[in-house]
This record gives structure tokens, sequence and C-alpha cells, in this order.
């Protein structure tokens, strides 16, 4: 394995100690993630209450259907611009790399949780990347359906059939990114120490050494080489 | 001559249908009260109608509508299209017949057609934004309209409008504020020509029969009524001298039917989606209680130290 | 209209020429959808558009604006030919027999007696033949050259389809089809009905396109019969009341006339009005034209008109020009002799011809008033609006007085429909501001004027200081009081001479009807052929009974009808020479042997004999006349002549331009545009849409929604050989103005072929100017030519000739 090392992302650093503590997410990061989390969350609220008459209390939320149906698609955009930013930020470390295959191929031993009979994985693992790319996509796919049915202020841009189209792939990509990002939180959770990497920004080196060693070596490697006096 | 539109009677009258006549209810579901009022229908002889627009003048009026005044744009179409303060529109088509090749001037009163399987309602998202009487009127509440335009997708004819200024979906009531106190649609009531009577659905297909072999006695061989099926029928119906062709008429659709992608969207998306959600999330739960939390051992830890060197300081 | 527009519902054919009832009539229309729908009636429209009328039409056939009369002209000679002639009629009914004298004829384009240097005619010639008995002599048998049905048939002769589609522009093949649907209503059990306006009325020979018309109706035997008939559509919702009332500068109310210069006293005046009849037997109703006449004095002057004074015949102004029509009102404030003007419910910047003229002829007033409850153009003439109203106020000194007034809806009263029906109307609304009755207003200028002459005199102030004026409220006399004077009330007690102690007429009350009207001065009558309206009985023109027995269409309780409640007039016709009715499917009259009875109120004395009275009691001949004498200006006989403005020449008489006896002025003439002018080679035509009531609802929202904006109608072939775009912008002008409108690219226009020459009709439509809510734009008037027609003046607005460019649309 030769090159430069682009699973590390500026600002991700290794610090030695008991236990050691790994830089995963800078606080911008942290922020930028956190924004298009909480937006996230707030246009499935919004679109699942328009979605189905059994989930219309959620309009109370935001208060009344009116509003609802206004601000839903603003914090879409906002959601996409965010978005953008994290994309911005992992789009390379998201890359698919040879291991990931092998990955893969080994998803049984990964959701038994046998890390050790699987590859040294960079800064994600394929799982991650799935969950990237599909954001991604989907977020795409969200916002262009999502324009085409804003009728406050796209009405006259599409036809009548395009609409219909739309709001149904819209309606079929917003079930799609829930499944999604139930799946990145359920990770999350279930790979324990992984949220401290969204809200420290760190991880401990035990967990890097786990989920991540080529990742974590690189780090160590990046320090050695750049301070050599050490 | 049909029997002219009655004359408001000067004592208040109480209305002849409401919230327990009730059929279908956007976004709710409800039991509807049997036996069902008798259907009524508002025909429209385009035969008949020579287009002065006193009927899009009266709707303006009796709706105290405020329509912009705008351009002139080449036709006599006024406005060019339905808007939320036109909630009906004369639209003249100027159709050169292929079979005699002689000039035919088809105009037609376009609005809501009051569908018996409304595809507005079916798309409406808000709990008793629409709602249709068990006579057949489709109305729109306006107090729960939440503007999101899904209605417009529902609709197989293309009626519904949004106002920018409330944000809320606007299409002709069949008034039925006028009717529930035994009066004609206010439109119906100016026609000079009685191209548009009023009355119930059967008397009103009774009344097309005899205008239909009126017209075929003229040579219209194709004259029909507009009661499309695809729609479980309408209650506002067009006598066509054409009704084979409906869409010459500025494209009156010519089996309606409520859209395929929009059965799809309001009807097995819906639990599919619900059921891909559940499912996802009910994994997760499973694996968990399965697979247990994946937790960073202490071999671990020691491990990055060592790669770190912390374990020599 | 001879017929009324609920009889509409009774017709075989619908024939609407000369206008677009659907569109300027949507509500008399529904007679016509009702005919169609219950009789199976059938409609036919002639027009050089494809209105909304034909849009419902069973056939419709295209004519070149102006060229009705040959038409007409030949779908008479083709029911000639064809034996379409409804013959017992046409020989019992019609003057078809009576022979015409010898020194009568016509030759291309022009009858005996024409005076180039005049524009006039010596009409001696043009009447019957009168035999040693003093009645015109007839020859029952129809062999005799001279007789009126073999004159006509020579004179229609030249109208062959061939010469009609060449003239017209109607395709041969499509007047053919006219022909044989209209020859069909030659039967006694098929009726036409002609429904005609402006499209006839505002040409320079007006009035011979309606008498063509009238004259085929008397060949189809469809004159005084149900569903027959000459129907007028008529202007505004009380036009008719307003013609009724004297309209015209030469008339009085109930069509009596002014004395003329040559007049000068009242025997001479009687003279040339009280017909003698001219066939045994007959009656001739205008014999009782003194009984109205001084009953129309007593009216107007009260006990100043007595038996002495020639019930002050003087009072009356006599006319030294035959009328003071508009256009002569125009021509002599343009001139300078005319200063001070009162248009009241007028607007004539835009309603009359050559706008720059009538502007011009404004800034010369010294005084305008305006009664209206609207800002007119009118009003607003001095104002400058950019290009849609290019004035200069800084050289107008004209002194501008607008009196606000109430409208229809505001006040009560009867209107008269084109059926002569008198319905009596209540206030929907109370005025806004300081809006005033017309009434209120005229009794105030009345009440100053006679303060003013009472005090400083003048040259003759009698006039007016003897104008009776007994009303409750002399500063506002009451509709109900007017209407009671209209109908006429008895001045002084009139006893039976054969027994005086019977009162046949009592002092004070309202008479019953006309037939109660004297010539001594003991009754008075503001318009005899109201008389019935407000009798003692009370107001008829309230009466809201719609029962209608038989299901004749004649609702005889609703409202009242003139005269005398009829619905029908000549409605005697309606049977045949033995008072049997033609068709028993529809009768409305028939003799029992000792009287007339049936539905309607009998056009003739109830037991008059059905042999020995005709039914055409205004004649003196007591039947119709196919040969008008000398009534018309412009020959007994209608002959096709070109508009003034012609993109071609008259191909029957090349030499004739325009109508030889219509009044032009001399500067008028300068502005026409040459025969066949290459500059303005498009033949224009002005109409109404039904969104608009002519130049004041453009005022209204909603109506000003329904139709925005101004625009011009042209054929796609037009639009493409001018390369201008559906709704783009076009550049009209004419010899006399120029427009900027948007164009409306349409299949319902079509290109004509006329005489060879393809002919390109651009259509105006009149309602925009530049006051009011909807857009800006110009009046049809900027282009129009100021001729009028020979009979009655009413100007050519629908005939003239403009070119058009594509542009950009206005710079303001
Ligand atoms: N909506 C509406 N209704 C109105 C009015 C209005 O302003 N608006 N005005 C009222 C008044 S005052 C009047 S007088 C009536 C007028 O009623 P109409 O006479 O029916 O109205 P117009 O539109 O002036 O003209 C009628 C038709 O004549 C056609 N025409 C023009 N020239 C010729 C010709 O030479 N021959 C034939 N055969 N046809 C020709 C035109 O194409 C037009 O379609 O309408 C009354 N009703
Ligand atoms: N080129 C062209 N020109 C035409 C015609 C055409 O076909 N082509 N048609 C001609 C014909 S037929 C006509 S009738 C004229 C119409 O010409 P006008 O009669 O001048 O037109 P209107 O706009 O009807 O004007 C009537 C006025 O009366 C006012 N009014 C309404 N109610 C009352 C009331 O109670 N009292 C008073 N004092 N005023 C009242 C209205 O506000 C309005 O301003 O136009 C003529 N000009
Ligand atoms: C409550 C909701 C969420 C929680 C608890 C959560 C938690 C986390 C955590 C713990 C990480 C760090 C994982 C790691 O570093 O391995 C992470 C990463 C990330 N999250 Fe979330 N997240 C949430 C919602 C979202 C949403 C809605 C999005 C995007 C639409 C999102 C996009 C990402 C991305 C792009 C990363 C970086 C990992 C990658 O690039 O693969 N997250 N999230
Ligand atoms: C990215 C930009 C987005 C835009 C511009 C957008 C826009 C819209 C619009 C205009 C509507 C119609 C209702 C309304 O006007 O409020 C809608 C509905 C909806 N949106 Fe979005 N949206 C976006 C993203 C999302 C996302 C990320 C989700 C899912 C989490 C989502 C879920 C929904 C759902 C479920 C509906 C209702 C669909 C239905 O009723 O069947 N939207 N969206
Ligand atoms: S806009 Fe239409 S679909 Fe949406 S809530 Fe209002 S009525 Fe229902
Ligand atoms: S026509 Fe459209 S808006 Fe009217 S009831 Fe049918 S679906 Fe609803
Ligand atoms: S029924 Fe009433 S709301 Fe509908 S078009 Fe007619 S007037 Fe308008
Ligand atoms: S009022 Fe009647 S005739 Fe007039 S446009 Fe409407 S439907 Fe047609
Ligand atoms: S004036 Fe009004 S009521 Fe009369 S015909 Fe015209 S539209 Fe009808
Ligand atoms: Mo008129």
């Amino acid at each position: 394995m030769s090159g430069k090392p682009y699973d590390v992302e500026k600002g991700d650093g290794v610090h030695r100690g008991h236990p050691v503590t790994v830089d995963r997410y800078t606080l911008a990061a942290r922020i930028n993630h956190w924004i298009t989390a909480v937006s996230l969350i707030l246009l499935a609220l919004s679109g699942m209450a328009l979605f189905s008459p059994q989930l219309y209390f959620l309009t109370a939320l935001f208060g009344g259907g009116q509003i609802t149906r206004a601000i839903h698609p603003w914090i879409g955009v906002v959601l996409f611009f965010s978005f953008a930013g994290l994309f911005i930020r992992f789009w390379k470390a998201n890359l698919w790399k040879s291991e990931d295959g092998t990955w893969l191929r080994r998803i049984r031993d990964v959701l038994a949780g046998h890390e050790e009979r699987l590859p040294e994985l960079g800064k994600y693992n394929a799982g991650q990347k799935f969950v990237f790319w599909g954001m991604s996509f989907l977020i795409v796919v969200l916002i262009s359906s999502g324009i085409v049915v804003w009728d406050q202020y796209f009405y006259p841009f599409t036809t009548i059939e395009q609409k219909r189209v739309a709001i149904l792939i819209h309606a079929l990509a917003a079930v799609a990114i829930i499944c999604v990002w139930i799946i990145h939180v359920y990770a999350a959770i279930w790979v324990r120490g992984t949220i401290g990497a969204m809200t420290k920004g760190k991880v401990t080196g035990g967990w890097a050494w786990r989920h991540h060693r080529k990742w974590l070596r690189e780090l160590v490697g990046r320090r050695t080489t750049r301070t050599p006096a050490e | 001559m049909f029997p002219p539109a009655p004359n408001p009677p000067i004592a208040p009258t109480p209305a002849k249908f409401g919230e327990k006549d009730l059929i279908r209810k956007s976004a709710s579901s409800i039991t509807p009260a049997s036996p069902r009022q008798t259907e009524v229908a508002k025909l429209i002889d385009v035969s008949k109608c020579i287009g002065c627009k006193a009927c899009q003048a009266a709707c303006l009026e009796w709706n105290n509508l405020h329509e912009e005044i705008g351009t002139f744009n080449g036709s006599y179409t006024n406005p060019p299209d339905l808007t939320p303060a036109s909630l009906t529109l004369m639209r003249f088509t100027e159709w050169v017949n292929p079979e005699t090749d002689t000039l035919e001037w088809l105009i037609r009163k376009d609005g809501c057609m009051h569908c018996e399987d409304p595809g507005c309602l079916k798309a409406c998202p808000a709990p008793g934004a629409i709602v249709q009487y068990s006579n057949g009127i489709v109305d729109f509440v306006h107090e729960n309209c939440i503007g999101c335009g899904y209605c417009i997708k529902g609709c197989p004819f293309n009626i519904p409008r949004i106002s920018k200024v409330d944000n809320k979906a606007y299409k002709c009531t069949l008034c039925s504020d006028r009717i529930a106190v035994g009066q004609w649609p206010a439109c119906a009531k100016a026609c000079p020509t009685q191209a548009i009577v009023f009355g119930t659905k059967d008397e009103m297909k009774n009344w097309a029969d005899g205008r239909i072999k009126d017209l075929k006695s003229r040579g219209y061989q194709n004259a029909g009524l507009y009661d499309p099926p695809g729609v479980g029928g309408t209650h506002v119906m067009y006598v066509l001298q054409h009704a084979n062709t409906p869409q010459i008429y500025a494209g009156l659709p010519k089996d309606p039917t409520i859209s395929p992608v929009v059965e799809i969207w309001k009807g097995v998306t819906k639990y599919v989606g619900f059921a891909v959600i559940g499912i996802a999330a009910a994994a997760g739960v499973l694996h968990h209680l399965v697979a247990g939390p994946n937790r960073v051992s202490e071999e671990d830890e020691e491990n990055a130290e060592k790669l770190t060197g912390s374990d020599r300081t | 209209m001879t017929n009324s527009w609920t009889d509409i519902k009774n017709t075989d054919l619908v024939v609407i020429m000369g206008g677009n009832a659907a569109e300027a009539h949507p509500c008399g229309f529904k007679w016509v959808t009702e005919a169609k729908a219950t009789r199976g009636a059938k409609l036919v429209v002639v027009d050089p558009r494809y209105t909304r009328s034909a849009a419902v039409a069973d056939y419709y056939a295209p004519i070149r604006q102006g060229s009705d009369i040959a038409f007409l002209n030949g779908v008479i000679n083709y029911c000639i030919q064809n034996d379409k002639v409804q013959w017992e009629y046409v020989k019992a009914f019609t003057n078809a027999a009576y022979l015409v004298k010898d020194g009568f004829g016509y030759q291309d384009g022009l009858f005996t007696g024409y005076d180039e240097s005049k524009r006039d005619y010596n009409r001696t010639t043009w009447d019957y033949q009168i035999g040693p008995d003093g009645y015109a002599m007839v020859d029952e048998t129809l062999q005799n050259p001279r007789c009126v049905w073999n004159l006509l048939k020579a004179h229609v002769a030249l109208y062959t389809p061939d010469m009609v589609s060449r003239i017209t522009g109607t395709p041969k093949d499509k007047f053919l089809k006219v022909c044989e649907m209209i020859g069909e209503c030659a039967s006694p059990t098929k009726t036409m009905t002609s429904m005609y306006a402006l499209g006839w009325t505002q040409h320079s020979k007006g009035s011979q396109n309606i008498r063509t018309m009238a004259m085929l109706q008397l060949i189809l035997g469809n004159i005084g019969v149900r569903g027959g008939g000459m129907n007028a559509l008529r202007g505004h919702s009380n036009i008719q009341g307003l013609t009724d009332l004297g309209l015209m500068s030469n008339l009085i109310p109930g069509y009596l006339t002014l004395p003329t210069e040559r007049e000068p006293d009242f025997p001479t005046y009687m003279a040339s009005r009280g017909f003698k009849p001219l066939r045994p037997n007959q009656m001739s109703y205008w014999q009782n034209y003194k009984k109205f006449f001084v009953s129309f004095q007593k009216m107007m002057w009260g006990p100043a008109a007595t038996a002495e004074n020639n019930f002050a015949f003087e009072y009356l102004p006599k006319l030294d020009v035959p009328a003071y029509d508009v256009l002569r009102a125009f021509e002599l404030m343009k001139q300078g002799k005319m200063n001070a003007y009162i248009c009241q419910g007028f607007n004539p910047l835009q309603a009359f011809p050559n706008k720059a003229k009538l502007a011009e002829a404004l800034g010369k007033l010294k005084l305008l008033v305006i009664m209206d409850p609207l800002e007119t153009e009118t009003a607003r003439f001095w104002e400058n609006h950019g290009i849609y109203n290019p004035a200069e106020p800084a050289k107008i000194q004209t002194e501008v007085i607008q009196l606000p007034t109430t409208c229809f809806a505001e006040d009560e009263g009867a209107l008269v429909s084109s059926g002569r029906w008198l319905q009596w109307h209540w206030p929907a609304g109370s005025p806004p501001g300081e809006a005033k009755t017309d009434v209120w207003i005229m009794a105030q200028i009345h009440l100053r004027l006679k303060e003013l002459y009472r005090k400083e005199g003048g040259a003759f102030p009698d006039a007016l200081l003897n104008l009776q004026w007994n009303y409750k409220d002399p500063h506002e006399p009451s509709p109900e009081e007017l209407a009671k004077e209209m109908n006429g009330y008895v001045v002084s007690d009139v006893v039976d001479p054969n027994d005086p102690t019977k009162k046949l007429l009592e002092a004070g009350k309202q008479v019953a009807g006309f037939g109660a009207l004297r010539d001594d001065g003991s009754t008075a009558c503001g318009c005899w052929i109201y008389s019935g309206c407000y009798t003692e009985a009370g107001n008829l023109m309230a009466r809201r009974d719609n029962s209608d027995p038989g299901e004749t269409g004649a609702y005889a309780k609703w409202a009242f009808s003139w005269p005398a409640n009829r619905r029908i007039i000549y409605n005697r016709a309606s049977a045949d020479i033995n008072g049997k009715p033609w068709d028993e499917t529809r009768k409305l009259l028939w003799w029992d042997g000792a009287r007339w009875t049936g539905y309607d109120v009998p056009d003739i004395a109830p037991t008059a004999k059905p042999q020995d009275v005709g039914p055409f009691i205004m004649n003196p001949e007591g039947v119709s006349r196919l040969f008008a004498r000398g009534m018309m200006r412009d020959g007994p006989f209608p002959v096709h002549y070109e508009p003034f403005e012609s993109p071609v020449a008259n191909v029957i008489a090349p030499k004739v331009r325009g109508n030889p006896v219509a009044r032009v002025f001399k500067d008028d003439f300068a502005q026409f545009a040459e025969v066949a002018s290459p500059d303005f080679p498009y033949a224009a035509t002005s109409y109404r849409l039904t969104e608009h009531f002519h130049y004041w609802t453009k005022n209204n929202h909603v109506n000003s929604v329904l139709q925005p904006e101004f625009f011009v109608e042209i054929s796609e072939e037009l639009a493409k050989e001018k390369g201008i775009a559906q709704g783009g912008w076009a550049r009209v002008w004419s010899k006399r103005g120029s427009v900027f409108a948007k164009v409306y690219v349409t299949k319902r226009i079509r290109p004509m072929l006329v005489d060879g020459k393809t002919v390109h009709i651009v259509g105006i439509p009149i309602h925009w100017g530049f006051v009011g809510a909807a857009r800006k734009g110009f009046p049809a008037n900027q282009l129009t030519p100021f001729v009028g027609d020979a009979n009655i003046e009413t100007p050519e607005y629908k005939a003239f000739c403009v070119n058009i460019e594509p542009t950009t649309g206005p710079v303001a």
C-alpha cells in the first residue's frame, strides 16, 4: 500500500494516553453533521405527516398543516446544503477500496461482531460508505423531486403528470432515506463508542483499532513521518 | 323548455344537507349515513352554449371573487386558465371538422366535474379539507386545507388552483351553499339559453337524451352525454356534439380516470413505505437482541496504545 | 319587431343576418334555442365573421359586409324563379298587382328622376297609376307588365346566383343552400323569422337592407304570423322607448312628424298626413293622425293649446333641413355653428365616426354638459392620454360640466324592449353620492329656464312659459305621473251625442286606449302608441302574469305591448283572405263569421270583414308594399350599392359611388379612401362583444376581466401574408386615423373572393377607450367614415377600408 493516505482527513489526529484518543471530527464537521441530522428528522416528521393521515397529527409539532406544508421544503433546502457540506468533507474517505469488497463478502461476520475476521479498514467501512452514498443519492433525488412538487414557487415549470411522478418518487425516496437513516443510527448505537465521534469528536484508540485499524495506522504513521524528531 | 330556476324564498331556509350527509372526507375514514340523498347534477349543453360568459360573471359575483384584469392573448378565453378566483371558465376552440371541412367554434364551460370518485379527495392529505356529500357534490373546506396542491395532482381534469394569497385550494363548489337552500347554481341561473340546467342526476340524464336526439337529427351522429365512468360518473355532465372525441373541446379527457401514478402513490406506496420502515427498525432491534452491543475490548485499547507507543510512556 | 321575443319560439327557421343575436342579445337569444330545441327549428347565420350566433347555427354562410342587398335580391330572384312564393298571401296582402306609373324606370343603378347636383331624386314617378275613381289601379292576374310583381321580377333578375357570389363573396353553393332553406318557408305552414340589427342598419343603404328582407318575408307570407316577422333587435335596453318617444330630430312621440319650414300652418301640415285610402273599403289608420297630434299638443301645453290657436301648432319648431341628426350636429359644431351641447347618457366621442373630427368639433364648443352616472371619454375629451387621446388641454376653451345621474337600476319606470313591451321596473339600489335622476336634473333646468324667460323675456318665450308642468313635486315629476301622461287622460267631459246625459269620457280619467283620443282638445296624450299602458285599471306595464293560453308565446297579461297590447302587429295577416289561419297549429287570429277573435288583439277593426279590409291598415292601400312608392329616398326597389369605402367597384353599376343619395358633407368626401385603393386594401367592419356594453362596462371590473384588452380579428391567411403573430401587436389605419391593437388570428374570418379579387376582412370590436378599469385602448371610431344612411342617417360603421401592419405595440 503506497501513495497518499487519503483516508486521513484534516483534523484527524492521534493522542497518546490511556486510553489513546483519536480525533475523528472537527467541531465544524460535527456542527455540520447535526444540522443535517436535525433537518432530516424534521423533514421526516413533516413529510410523514403528509404522507399518511395516521401521522397527520405530527403537523401539530410545526404549528399546523399550513406551516408544515410551507416549511418542509425549506428544511429540505437546508438539508441539501448542509449535507453538501458533509459531502465535501467526507467524499474522499468514502471512496470504494478493495478491502470493502472483502468486508462485504464477510457481512455475516460483521453482523455477528467478529471484527477479527474482517480486513483492516480505513476511516469508514463499506456499510458507512453505503449510508454515505445512499444518503447522497437520495438527497439529490429528494431535492429534485421536491422542487417539482413545490407548487408555491415552481408550479408552472412542469406538467401535472410530471408532478404526479415526482411526488411518487419523492415519497419512495423519503421512505428509502428514512430506512438508510435507521441503519445509520442503529449502526452508531450498536457499535458502542461511535456516538462520541459525533458528539465529542473523539474516539478511543481501541475503537479505532477495532473498527478502522488501517486509518489508525495511517494516522500514527503520518504523525511519525511528520515529526521524525520524535 | 326546462322548468326555469326557482327564485329564492324570502324566509331563510335550513340547509338541505350538511356534515351528516358526507360520504367521503379526505384523509379520514367516515361511516356514511344511509340512505344517500338523491344525486344531483348540473348539465352543460355545449350545443346550446353561446359563450356569453354570463355564467362566468355570475360565478365571480356570487362567490365574491376578485379576478385580475389580464391581457388579450389570442382567444376569447379570458383569463387564459382557471385561477383561484375563476372557478369556471369558458374555453373557446376553433375546430375544423375533418369530415365536413366546416369550422365549428366549440365553447366549453370548464370547471370542477364533481366526480363520483374524486381524485382530488383521494390525494388530499389534510383530514376534512375535501368532502363529498351524499348528493355527489365535492366541496373544499378551506379551514382544513393546507395548500399542498395534492388535489391538483389527484384531479384528472386539472381543476383545483391554489391561491397565492391564502395558500388554499379553490374550485367550483357546485354552489353547494345555494343548492342547500333549494337554489340552482349561480352559473345555471344566469345562463340565458338553458345551456346549463340543474336537477337530479336522473333528470339530467333524461333531459340530455332529448338533446342528443335533437342533435342527431341535425347530423351530429356522435352526439352524446359526457358522464365518464372512469371516475364513477360525474355530477357535472356535458352534452357534446362530438362525444366520441371529447379532447377537441379544449382537451376534455376522453376516458378520465384517477392517474395510476396517483393510485400507486396513494395506495400501495403507503403500505409498502410503512412496512419497509417498520422492517428496518425491527431488524435493528432484533439484531441488537441477538448480537448484543459491539463493544471495544481492553485488548483493542492496548493494541492501540501499543501502536501509538503510549504503552512506552 | 313586428313580433316579440317570446314569439320566436314559434318559428321553423331563424335567419340571423345583419346582426349577431347570440352576442348582442344573449337573453333574447334563448327563444332561438327554444325554437331549435322544441320545434326542431333551423338557424342560419349570414355574417362576414363566424360569430357566436354561428357557433350554434345549423348553417353558416359568409358574406362580404355591405353586400346584403345583392344577396337578398338574389334570394328573391331564386324564390321567384323556383316558385317559392306564398301566392295567396302575395296576391291578397301585398301590392304585387298594383300598376306603377309609366314614367318610372331603373337603369344602371339609378331610378328615374336622379339629380346629381342635389344628390337626390325627384320621386313623382315612383307611384301607382291612379284610376278615374281616385283609387290605385290593379291587375289581379299579374299579367300587366307595369304591375309591381313584373317590375320586381325584372328588377331582381340580374341577381343570379353567380352574380350574387361575384358581388358578395359568398360561395355559390352556400348561397344556394341558404336559398333552399329560406325557400321552404314559402309554405303557409312554415315560417321564418328575420333577426337583424346593425349589420344591416349601419350602412349608407341601411334602410334598404331591411326593406329587402321585408319584401322577401312578404313573398314568403311571413309577416303577421306566429314565428315570422321582421325582428329588429334593438340596442340599449330602452332604445325602443327612446325611438318611440322621438329619438329622431324630425319626429315627435309616436312617430308623428315635426312640421318643416314648408308647413308653416296647421292645415298645410295636416294636408300631407291623414292619408286617404287608396282602395275601396280600405281603412287608412293614419286618418286618425289629427286625434293623436292634437292630444299630444294638449298634453304639452294644456289650456294654452286651444282650437283657436290650432292647438299651439305655432309652438312647434319648423325644420329647415330634413333632420338634425348627430352627424349634422357635429358637422355644425365643427363649423362653429353649434356652441352648446348636452350629452345625456351618450358618449359620442366613442360612439360616432371619425374620432378626430369629433374631438375637433367638441373643442369648438363653448359649453358641454354631460349627464352620466360614469366617467366618459366625451367628458374627458380635452384631457391628454398620450397616444390614446392626444388632446392639448391648453388649446381647448370648452367649459365642461359633469352632472352625475343615476342609472337604470337605481330608478323606476318602464323600459321598452325590442318586442315593444313596456315593462315597469323598480329600483334595485339607491344612487351613490350626489347622483340625481335624469328627471330631477331636467326639471331643474326646465324650471330655471322658465324663470329666466319669465324675468328676461326673449324672442319667443311662449312655448316654454306655457309648457304644462302639473306635477306634485315640480322639482321631480314621478315616473307614474309621466307614464300617466304618456297614456293620456280626459281633459273635459265628452258626452254621447245621442244622449247628452251619458258621459262617454269623464274629465280627469285616464283614457283606455288611443281609440278614445279626440281631435277637439278634449283628450291629452303624450304618446298615442303607448295609450292603454296606464289606464283606470292601473299600471298595466307592471303586470307580471305569465299565463299564456294556447301557449302561443303572446303572454298577453305580461306588461303592456304597444300598440293596444298587441303582441304581433299586422296579425290579421296570420289568416287567409277568408279569415282562416294559414296554419292551424299556429293560429293566432281568425274570423268567426262576425268578428276577429283569437289569442292576440286584432290589428284591424274587430268587425272589419276579411275580404273587405286589408291587414296593413297603416298603409292607405291596406296591403303591404313590395314597391315602396316614394317612401324611401333611395328607390322603391332595393339596389346593391357598394359602401363609400370599398375594396371593389360596384359590379352592377360601376359608375355609382356608394348610395347615390346618401348624405355626405363636403369635407368628409375628401376623407374617404378611393374605391379599390391599394393604400387601404382591406375591408373592415366594427361590432360588439358579449362581454362589454359599448364604452361603459369597461368601468366594471368583472366585464373588464372577461374581455380586458382591445384587439382586432384577422384571418390566418392575412396574418401570414403580413407576418402578424397570434396575440401580437398590429397597427391598423384608415384615411382618418390609426390604432394599435392586439391581433386575434382566427379561422372565423376567411378571405373572400369578390369579383375575382381576394378581399381580406379586418374585424374591429368597438369597446375600448381611455377611461375605465379595462386596459386603455382605441375606439373603432378612430377609423370609421363620417357618412350616414340615405334615409335615417345611421353612420356607415360596418363597412370601410383599412390597412394593417405588424408592430411592437404602442409607445404611450
Ligand atoms: N354585449 C352587448 N350587447 C349589445 C350591445 C353591446 O354593446 N354589447 N349593444 C346593443 C346595441 S346599442 C345594439 S344597436 C345592438 C347591436 O346588435 P348587433 O347588430 O347584433 O351587433 P354588432 O356586433 O354591431 O353587429 C352584428 C354583426 O353584423 C355583422 N356585419 C357587419 N357588416 C355586415 C354586413 O354588411 N352584412 C351582414 N350580414 N352582417 C354584417 C358583424 O360581423 C357582426 O357580427 O346590440 C345591443 N346589445
Ligand atoms: N364603429 C361603431 N360605432 C358605433 C357602433 C358600431 O357598431 N360601430 N354602434 C353604434 C350604436 S348602435 C350605438 S347605440 C352607440 C352607443 O353609443 P352610446 O350610447 O354613446 O354608448 P354607451 O356607452 O352605451 O353610452 C351610454 C351612456 O349612458 C350612461 N347611462 C347609463 N344609464 C344612464 C341613465 O340612467 N342616465 C344617464 N343620463 N346616463 C346613463 C352610461 O354610463 C354611458 O356612458 O354606438 C354607436 N357607435
Ligand atoms: C440522530 C441521527 C444521527 C445520529 C445519531 C448520527 C450519528 C452519527 C455518528 C455517530 C457518526 C459517526 C460515525 C463514524 O464516524 O463512524 C455519523 C457520521 C455521519 N453521519 Fe450521522 N447521525 C445521524 C444522522 C445523520 C443524518 C441525517 C445524516 C445525513 C443525511 C448523517 C450523515 C452522516 C455522515 C455523512 C457521517 C460520516 C460518515 C460517513 O461519511 O460515512 N447522519 N453520524
Ligand atoms: C431535499 C429537499 C426536499 C424538498 C424540496 C422537499 C419538498 C417537498 C414538498 C414540496 C412536498 C410536498 C408537501 C409540501 O409542499 O410541503 C414534500 C413532501 C414530502 N416530503 Fe419532502 N422535500 C425534501 C426532502 C425530503 C426529505 C429528506 C424527506 C424525508 C425524510 C422528505 C419527505 C417527504 C415526505 C414523506 C413527503 C410526503 C409525501 C406524500 O405525501 O406522499 N422530503 N416534500
Ligand atoms: S391543497 Fe388540496 S390536497 Fe392539499 S389540503 Fe388543500 S384541498 Fe387538500
Ligand atoms: S373534477 Fe377534479 S377537483 Fe373536481 S371532483 Fe373531480 S377530481 Fe375533484
Ligand atoms: S356552480 Fe357555482 S361555483 Fe360552480 S361554476 Fe357555477 S357559479 Fe361557480
Ligand atoms: S351562460 Fe350559458 S350560454 Fe352563456 S357561456 Fe355560460 S353556459 Fe354558455
Ligand atoms: S342587457 Fe343584460 S339582460 Fe339584456 S340581453 Fe343583454 S345581457 Fe341579457
Ligand atoms: Mo345601438
